[in-house]
């Protein structure tokens, strides 16, 4: 395989990815400024950190307010991770590395693509965003669905689920980054109805609200939802589940070129420090610094990826 | 599609049979759902020039055009001694130039060109073979009056869209496929491999690889190159995936650079090597020049194949088809007024309101002129741009095109069209049955490029 295509596929998947995490983002910020009595707007504040984007906004936007951020974050061109720019990221990568996909899974990108440029064309109102985000997700799944339906399980399937992975356990580290202060169990005084709302909000925001229930009988603690979003290898969206497999797409890389590179053994070692540590061991190191060294060592993980498969010249 | 006396014509007596049972209602909807299809498909093509729209569908229209197998074997007899001729007029060209020798052809013509490539000089490529592929445009004026419009031996395009086009009407109408017998085009892309790869340089061990040369998602044919690339099972690859390193052209890979031997091109000969052509191209592969010339790569079409279908050239295709194959062209040429020769430019400036006149160099219906419908403002403007470079034009007398019928609202109307099967040249001469039909979808209009508005149809060679 071309190092360009596998660069190519690994791009399409982590903004299709990035489409889906922005359009979650958003719902849980809606649902925030819905169910709290003294919204303000800057509750998008976090949103958009979370998102990445917060600086970038600004450079753009005299104020902060709900529309305004919600536009930033769906269509702007100006904001390379809105959905709107990711799926035109996605199309063009996807159109890049044509030969390599099946007709099925170019169609459904092909398609989202066509249905979100018509959808995302103006400004929504506000009584439309349910409806739109809701469109986005499906959007993503039918991409999601007709890849994992239809495409061989060769280097392409394993390329493409790194970049998925990777920008995933970026995400999810993201929001708790932002987060991070509300799952102190110094800070927070637990059981308070805004520390319900923080939480959920956290959980909404990687589809896990319904699930944490079922895990963890429905007690919300900060130690809890951390868990779940860092060492629960049976959460879709956690740090674990993400590694777990960066981990074994790289190892049947590894295995069909007969050769492993430096990525092969940071991946390894990330994934096995998630494994063998507790709740307790990551409070000790403190929640924040354990969450920005997993971003650092995320990104560098990418670039070695990158160096280790030709990706550029 | 019908006869002077209203009844059909013999190749289409069958489909006039199914159409006249069908609801139109119903084929109109169809027309929605065929562009739904190359909407979802991605088929799509790119217009220079247009900044919001980046992406255009070109319309398509369901009523086959049907040449019967009679038809078709002319046809194809007088392409082959076409296609023959144009190979030995570049091997005589770049060799022995005994068609300039012996006075059939001005050397001026030549070697003033810009598509003729002083380094293809004594160089022989493998197999002999200068143009692999070639579509070759042709209009019909009456029953049995074809003439050659343009040979497109440098990288014809379009071929994808054949595919396409058959490809949906056996989607939407399998009926038509019984009672008709139509002869299959559906194998091009695999006998475009093989042609390729029985080609290969004399260096090459093994089965030969073969790569698609895009200049990539922002060029208008990319859909093609990706298409063709896909359906070969081969590289699509840019000049940023590939080098010359240990005098083979390379491809980067995931797991390092691997050697390819036969390159279909899709750039131009400016942008194939930096250091030999165009130095500020970054869409080449600098040195690929002296890997091909040492022997070991195929690039199809070879470089400066150019020189054999420039529109100057041109009106000499009656000369060269008789001086390679000794026989008189099957196929004729359009009558071609050059405008260098000032007998020439002072008819053709009395005669505009009846002319076509078309740029030597271009392509695309771009910067050409149709007489009989342009304005006289437009008229006197080209004038001008004919008396100060005479030397860029040729003139033709616009043909009375035949037409065939496309869907409309009311029902049928007449169109003009044209007609551009597709070649492939190895150590046979192979004519895919079938090509792709453009369409002037505007009344009257005789410019069928879809640059300017074009249409196709499936084209549909019976078995008779």
């Amino acid at each position: 395989m071309l190092g360009r295509t596998a660069n190519g596929l690994y791009w399409m998947f982590r903004y299709i990815e990035r489409a889906e995490n922005t359009a979650r983002l958003i719902d849980a910020g809606l649902r925030m400024s819905l169910t709290r009595s003294d919204s303000r707007d800057d509750d998008w504040d976090g949103v958009l950190q979370s998102a990445g984007v917060r600086e970038d906004y600004d450079k753009t936007h005299a104020a902060l307010s709900s529309m305004d951020a919600v536009d930033y974050l769906l269509r702007d061109k100006n904001n390379a991770s809105s959905v709107m720019s990711c799926i035109e990221a996605a199309r063009n990568n996807a159109r890049m590395v044509r030969t390599a996909l099946t007709r099925e899974t170019w169609e459904a990108v092909n398609e989202c693509w066509i249905e979100l440029r018509h959808v995302l064309a103006r400004k929504a109102r506000s009584t439309d965003l349910p409806e739109i985000i809701e469109t986005i997700k499906r959007r993503a799944g039918l991409i999601r669905g007709a890849f994992h339906g239809t495409m061989l399980r060769d280097d392409i399937y394993n390329f493409a689920r790194i970049g998925t992975f990777i920008e995933r356990a970026d995400n999810t580290a993201r929001i708790l980054d932002v987060k991070y202060y509300v799952l102190l169990p110094a800070i927070s005084q637990v059981g308070s109805s805004l520390d319900n709302m923080q939480w959920e909000s956290i959980l909404r925001s990687v589809s896990a609200h319904r699930s944490y229930g079922w895990v963890y009988d429905g007690e919300y603690t900060p130690s809890n939802i951390a868990h779940f979003l860092i060492l629960n290898a049976r959460m879709p969206r956690s740090l674990a589940f993400s590694y777990e497999k960066i981990v074994s797409n790289l190892c049947v890389l590894g295995q069909t070129y007969g050769e492993t590179h430096a990525a092969h053994e940071t991946a390894s070692t990330t994934l096995t420090l998630l494994q063998n540590r507790t709740m307790e061991d990551v409070m000790d190191q403190g929640l924040h610094e354990f969450i920005e060294e997993f971003i650092v060592q995320n990104n560098r993980l990418g670039q070695e990826i990158a160096d280790g498969y030709r990706f550029y010249q | 599609m019908m006869n002077a006396d209203m009844s059909p014509r013999r190749p289409y007596k069958d489909y006039h049979e199914w159409y006249s049972s069908q609801d139109r209602a119903r084929l109109i909807a169809k027309s929605r759902d065929a562009e739904n299809i190359f909407r979802k498909t991605g088929i799509t093509f790119a217009v220079y020039g247009h900044a919001d729209s980046s992406e255009k569908l070109i319309p398509f229209d369901l009523i086959p055009r049907i040449i019967s197998g009679r038809e078709w074997r002319k046809l194809a007899q007088g392409i082959e001694q076409r296609v023959i001729a144009l190979n030995a007029f570049l091997d005589d060209i770049y060799h022995k130039q005994e068609i300039i020798r012996a006075g059939r052809l001005p050397r001026q013509l030549i070697e003033k060109n810009e598509a003729f490539l002083p380094q293809m000089i004594g160089f022989k490529p493998p197999g002999g073979v200068y143009t692999h592929i070639v579509g070759t445009d042709i209009v019909r004026t009456g029953e049995d009056q074809f003439y050659v419009l343009e040979d497109n031996a440098r990288t014809p395009s379009g071929v994808s869209y054949m595919l396409e086009n058959r490809e949906t009407m056996m989607q939407m109408f399998p009926e038509l496929f019984h009672q008709n017998k139509v002869r299959p085009v559906q194998n091009y892309p695999n006998l475009l491999r093989q042609s390729l790869a029985s080609l290969a340089p004399p260096g090459c061990s093994g089965r030969p690889r073969v790569a698609v040369l895009t200049p990539g998602i922002y060029n208008s044919a990319y859909y093609e190159h990706a298409f063709l690339a896909d359906q070969m099972g081969v590289e699509l690859v840019e000049g940023s995936d590939l080098r010359v390193i240990d005098g083979k052209v390379k491809m980067r890979t995931t797991r390092g650079y691997e050697a390819i031997d036969v390159l279909y091109r899709r750039v131009d000969d400016d942008f194939l090597d930096p250091l030999t052509f165009r130095p500020e191209s970054a869409l080449g592969i600098p040195g690929i020049m002296d890997v091909y010339r040492a022997g070991n790569i195929t690039i199809a079409n070879a470089p400066g194949t150019g020189i054999c279908d420039d529109k100057a050239i041109y009106s000499y295709m009656p000369e060269i088809v008789e001086f390679y194959t000794g026989r008189k062209a099957i196929l004729e040429n359009v009558p071609t007024w050059r405008c260098s020769e000032p007998d020439s430019l002072q008819y053709v400036l009395e005669h505009l309101e009846e002319l076509v006149v078309k740029e030597v160099h271009g392509s695309g219906g771009y910067g050409m002129l149709v007489g009989p419908t342009a304005t006289k403002r437009e008229r006197a403007l080209f004038a001008d741009k004919l008396k100060s470079k005479p030397g860029s034009y040729i003139a033709q007398p616009t043909l009375s095109l035949s037409t065939v019928p496309i869907l409309v609202n009311k029902g049928v109307a007449p169109r003009h069209v044209d007609l551009r099967p597709y070649v492939l040249v190895s150590d046979k001469v192979q004519i895919i049955p079938g090509g792709l039909t453009r369409v002037a979808l505007k009344a009257g209009s005789l410019v069928v490029n879809s640059s300017q508005g074009g249409g196709t149809k499936d084209t549909w060679v019976l078995e008779d």
